[in-house]
């Protein structure tokens, strides 16, 4: 087994260029359970924890562009959690300190697992991914990288350098349900996002399908039943549905419909059902009635 | 009654809480553990393990794992030299399966290599054609079902048979609870090295619970006497009951034996799960009857467990969990029939409390739903009917030692609740946590109460003695005293209480203890059954008033006067009356001492075809109060506190009492609500650290010790209890009632998943 440590993008997109490419190694903290589980036998592995560019991210013209390597520690931190709170609390979610200071978003999205607690965020936020090879970069929407169970469209000798979307973006909710209140594979997660200029909302659930899905139903729904409260739509309105309640339970039966889940030994397809129309709900509740002077999408320490 | 705060006057000795002296460096990383282990030239060993959890084994071919670069040993049943089996009470388990295997991870070969990846790679390249079978996997089917061993299916069954058949009682409550499989969850995978010896012989380095019975099976096993196999205490990574029984020790032995080098193992967490055994599933059926007044009247049960593939100590368990079905009250009249069996599932054996947890669960939600049908409140009722000494329990045994069961109750009962609720806590402290799920209008507060009891030492007539050695000898800074004992330190702080000993009965201020070996000492028994405080901490103090005994015989000489009119105090031997005194250090100028003693508790007897006879030493309670609050639509469950009170007899160590509450609490709470090995077909779903889930600092209660009742206990060293087990009986049954409290729900299994609570039936009552 060879191991090469790239300090750079192109050395590592030279890596890469072998036949066959080596396989890429972030943080680790899914690589090395394949690994340990005998899952996984590589026999040469390019490091790219070691290159600088990958951990830095930009905020220009309302887009924020976040380095693969970018770690959830840092999502934790301000600015960035200020500018992407959802994300900041997903990443707190992501197990434990340890683990959070190894993993990165690029591989949160490489491993592409159903349950990848970063994805329905990012689902949410329309994110774009870049996608780097010798023979140069390609953009992809997230709906078209994440193909299914820990299948990405990454080719082997690609590298995942960074991840784009809008920032700072209208009021964001991410909410997870797991069996633990630390440290836990996703039961299910809700990620709802509301543009308050537009009264438009997007709404993301992990772990109730092969990949992170859209709820589009329900979001054609909300366009509909979201109404301002007072003269028109501003940064801080508070917004009331049509319908009320029965909105609601409407958002919570399409939110139940668009789930694909499935039984396994983390819970029931059932469960998971009824859990992501909870959490949209909820979630929903929170972003269209703000508490006054609480800081949107706060990340509980 | 006192409070773990008490200001204690002594800064040495018993009753302080004196520092482990292996604290820091297990904190700092510098603590040796098994997995540390090295020797030069070794070489790694592997077990491949069975995929399936019932199937014949057509042909099995070794070859290919030979033809890698690297390999030393490929070794199959045919290589076992001794015995094919071994097993705590029954010899029943192959130590390499032969024609069939019976349960998911199964050892099939064992292989040494160079490498670990080398070892790892050729058992998986040996050839083994399985012709799967349909596994037995219900436990209730086993009684009468095909065996699927020569010995048969049903481990032991066993029926108490008390009182008066016919009495009857006004009010009536029955039910059916289960109790899903837990794991002990170490932090410390199974791990060792075996080291041939020239005497042709061979020397474990093993984490284990009792060194002399692994001894034992793994001489027998390996066809060679006792003295030729040697066992030493390697650093224990926790045990819980999962180092009870024999593991890789013998595949250990058998590679290095092979080979003619050192053979080292670890286990990675996957084949941990597989490789030891776990706490008994169960389903126990309770029928209580209580006159109007709820006094119990009569108390009818049965009691099934699963005990897996392998007997284990199957049959000492489900002794427990009959003989206990009932709980700590006075129950005049009561039959109970308790059967443990044999299915495909994974072998299943000791775990921290040991029977009593599932007994426990049982009936303490019996307790609760009898005083809903009389209309009382459920603390009154326990106490109505607790248990206190001089009373006979179901097994027609009198208590004879210290039963404080109405202290431990009123203690925890009365103890402040949190004096903040869920609206006032911040949002990580809610059920979900670190996940923001909650909304506090649909978060319900709950509070539950349960009391536990369980025996100390093993039962039914065994003689779980224990020996230690004790040597007094002037070292160049003075007098110090070494301990030779067999006791296996798992964590639970034998190596402080030993020190301590010594420094209460022998004054001294230095105190060492050897490493703990079959080749030094006898048995200290099994660091198990919370007994080790009692029986080794006894052997301990024995063997230092033995050595005092002499100290004081060579004073006498000295002083011409009569042993008996001298005491050793502060480091000398004083006359008792007069001023004549002579330092233990000139004292021991004269040579060493040294005195090795065996301690036996007091003898026991089996029980007899009624169920009925004196079968236990002693006794130990506790109670806790826990209060939950519950997410109603998501089923997720936050448990804010426990209070808990407990009868010691005495506190030794006040730091170490606290330790294995705390510990105990968090391995009740796990059980209450998420820990469960998940099964298939007998099929293990969740073998590991990232689906088998055990509670994080986020899931943990604040802990509030209301009590340490300090009634002595008669024949105990010191009136010591033992108390490691206690915490874990009846936290998860309080915990699941306080879960019920808030959402009305029956809840008649453990753990408690969140679908258990939001998807319940429209039948079920509802918040």
């Amino acid at each position: 087994m060879t191991v090469t440590v790239a300090r750079s993008v192109p050395e590592a997109l030279q890596a890469l260029a072998a036949d066959p490419p080596p396989e890429v190694l972030a943080g680790g903290t899914d690589f090395m359970v394949e690994v340990n589980f005998a899952r996984r036998r590589p026999e040469a592995i390019l490091a790219v924890s070691r290159i600088d560019a990958l951990g830095q991210w930009q905020q220009s013209d309302g887009q924020l562009r976040l380095g693969a390597g970018v770690t959830y520690t840092q999502l934790l931190e301000p600015p960035l959690a200020e500018l992407a709170p959802a994300l900041a609390q997903a990443a707190r979610t992501v197990g434990s300190p340890q683990i959070r200071n190894a993993g990165t978003i690029g591989g949160n999205l490489v491993t592409a697992s159903p349950a990848g607690d970063t994805l329905p965020v990012l689902l949410a936020l329309d994110a774009e991914v870049e996608l780097a090879s010798a023979q140069g970069t390609r953009t992809l929407p997230l709906e078209a990288f994440l193909l299914g169970p820990k299948r990405c469209a990454r080719r082997p000798d690609e590298l995942l350098v960074a991840v784009r979307f809008p920032a700072p973006f209208g009021r964001q909710e991410f909410v997870k349900v797991g069996t633990r209140n630390a440290m836990v594979i996703a039961v299910a997660s809700v990620c709802v996002v509301l543009d308050p200029g537009t009264g438009q909302v997007r709404i993301a659930l992990g772990s109730v399908g092969p990949t992170p899905l859209r709820a589009r139903a329900a979001e054609a729904y909300l366009a509909e039943q979201l109404v301002p409260q007072g003269t028109g739509p501003t940064a801080t309105s508070a917004f009331e549905l049509r319908d009320g309640d029965a909105a609601l339970a409407e958002v919570r039966r399409l939110v139940a419909e668009a789930a694909q889940p499935i039984d396994d030994h983390r819970s029931s397809a059932a469960y998971r059902r009824h859990a992501v129309g909870v959490c949209v709900a909820r979630a929903l509740e929170r972003l269209l009635r703000p508490a006054p002077g609480a800081a949107l999408g706060e990340v509980a320490a | 009654m006192t409070v773990l705060e008490r200001p204690r006057r002594a800064t040495r000795g018993v009753g302080v809480s004196a520092p482990r002296p292996d604290g820091v460096p297990k904190v700092r990383g510098q603590f040796q553990f098994s997995s540390d282990l090295f020797a030069e030239g070794m070489l790694w060993g592997h077990v491949l393990r069975s995929p399936h959890p019932s199937a014949r084994i057509r042909r099995l071919d070794v070859g290919p794992a030979w033809a890698i670069d690297g390999v030393r040993a490929v070794l199959t049943a045919a290589d076992v030299p001794g015995a094919p089996t071994y097993g705590l009470e029954i010899p029943d388990q192959p130590v390499l399966a032969a024609d069939v295997v019976r349960y998911m991870g199964e050892p099939v070969v064992a292989v040494a290599a160079d490498h670990p990846e080398t070892a790892r790679r050729a058992a998986a390249a040996v050839l083994v054609d399985y012709e799967p079978l349909d596994p037995l996997v219900d436990p209730e089917d086993a009684i009468s079902a095909p065996p699927i061993h020569p010995d048969g299916n049903v481990f032991r069954h066993l029926r108490i048979e008390h009182g008066d058949p016919e009495a009857r009682g006004e009010v009536v409550v029955e039910g059916t609870y289960e109790v899903g499989m837990q794991d002990q969850a170490f932090m410390g995978p199974e791990s060792g090295l075996a080291v041939p010896a020239e005497d042709g012989g061979v020397d474990l380095y093993i984490a284990t619970q009792w060194l002399h019975v692994d001894r034992d099976q793994v001489a027998r096993c390996l066809g060679l006497p006792l003295e030729k196999v040697r066992l030493h205490l390697a650093g224990v990574g926790g045990a819980f009951g999962a180092r009870e029984d024999v593991s890789i020790q013998v595949h250990l032995c058998l590679l290095a034996l092979a080979t003619g080098r050192p053979v080292k193992m670890v286990l990675s967490r996957e084949d941990s799960f597989f490789s030891h055994v776990h706490r008994h599933p169960a389903r126990i059926w309770l029928r209580h009857q209580a006159d109007r007044q709820g006094r119990l009247v009569r108390v009818d049960a049965r009691v099934l467990l699963d005990g897996g593939a392998y007997a284990s100590s199957s049959t000492a368990v489900i002794s427990n969990a009959t003989a206990f079905a009932t709980g700590p009250y006075r129950v005049p009249n009561a039959t109970v029939d308790g059967w443990v069996v044999r299915t495909n599932n994974p072998p299943c054996g000791a775990m921290r409390g040991f029977g009593a947890v599932q007994a426990c669960f049982a009936y303490e939600a019996q307790m609760d739903k009898l005083a809903a049908a009389l209309g009382m409140d459920p603390v009154q009722l326990r106490l109505a009917n607790a248990l206190r000494h001089g009373d006979t329990l179901i097994t027609g045994q009198r208590i004879e030692g210290s039963a404080p069961v109405a202290q431990v109750i009123e203690a925890a009962a009365g103890a402040p609740l949190p004096a903040v609720g869920p609206e006032a806590l911040p949002d990580v402290a809610l059920p979900g946590g670190a996940g923001r799920t909650a909304t506090r209008s649909r978060v319900r507060r709950g509070v539950g109460f349960a009391v536990g009891y369980k025996n100390l030492m093993y039962s039914e007539g065994f003689d779980d003695a224990s020996e230690a050695r004790v040597r007094l000898e002037l070292a160049e800074d003075g007098p110090l005293a070494t301990v030779t004992c067999a006791a296996a330190e798992v964590g639970q702080g034998f190596v402080t209480l030993a020190r301590q000993i010594c420094e209460e009965e022998l004054g001294v201020e230095r105190v060492v203890l050897a490493p703990p070996s079959t080749a030094r000492i006898g048995s200290a028994g099994s660091t198990s059954a919370s007994r080790q405080t009692w029986m080794s901490g006894g052997a301990v103090a024995e063997a230092c008033r033995a050595v005092a005994g002499r100290l004081l015989e060579r004073a006498a000489r000295r002083l011409g006067t009569d042993p008996g009119r001298l005491v050793l105090a502060e480091g000398a031997v004083q006359a008792l009356e007069g001023a004549d005194a002579l330092s233990v250090a000139e004292l021991l100028a004269e040579g060493p001492l040294e005195e090795t003693v065996t301690f036996h508790h007091r003898q026991t007897e089996p029980l007899d075809e009624r169920g009925q006879g004196d079968a236990h030493v002693a006794f130990a309670f506790a109670a806790h109060r826990a209060v939950v609050d519950v997410d109603l639509d998501l089923g997720l469950v936050k448990v804010v506190q426990i209070a808990t009170a407990q009868d010691v007899g005495r506190v030794l160590n006040p730091l170490q009492v606290l330790g294995q509450i705390e510990g105990g609490i968090a391995q009740g709470v796990g059980l209450a609500v998420m820990e469960e090995i998940v099964l298939d077909q007998g099929r293990v779903r969740n073998p590991s650290f990232t689906d088998y889930l055990i509670p994080t600092a986020l899931d943990m209660p604040d802990v509030a010790v209301a009590a340490l009742v300090e009634e002595p206990e008669p024949g105990a060293p010191f009136g010591a209890k033992g108390v490691g087990e206690p915490p874990t009986i009846s936290s998860t049954p309080a915990v699941v009632a306080a879960i019920r409290a808030a959402t009305g729900l029956p809840l008649t299994r453990v753990p408690v998943r969140p679908a258990d609570i939001a998807l319940a039936t429209p039948g079920d009552p509802r918040p």
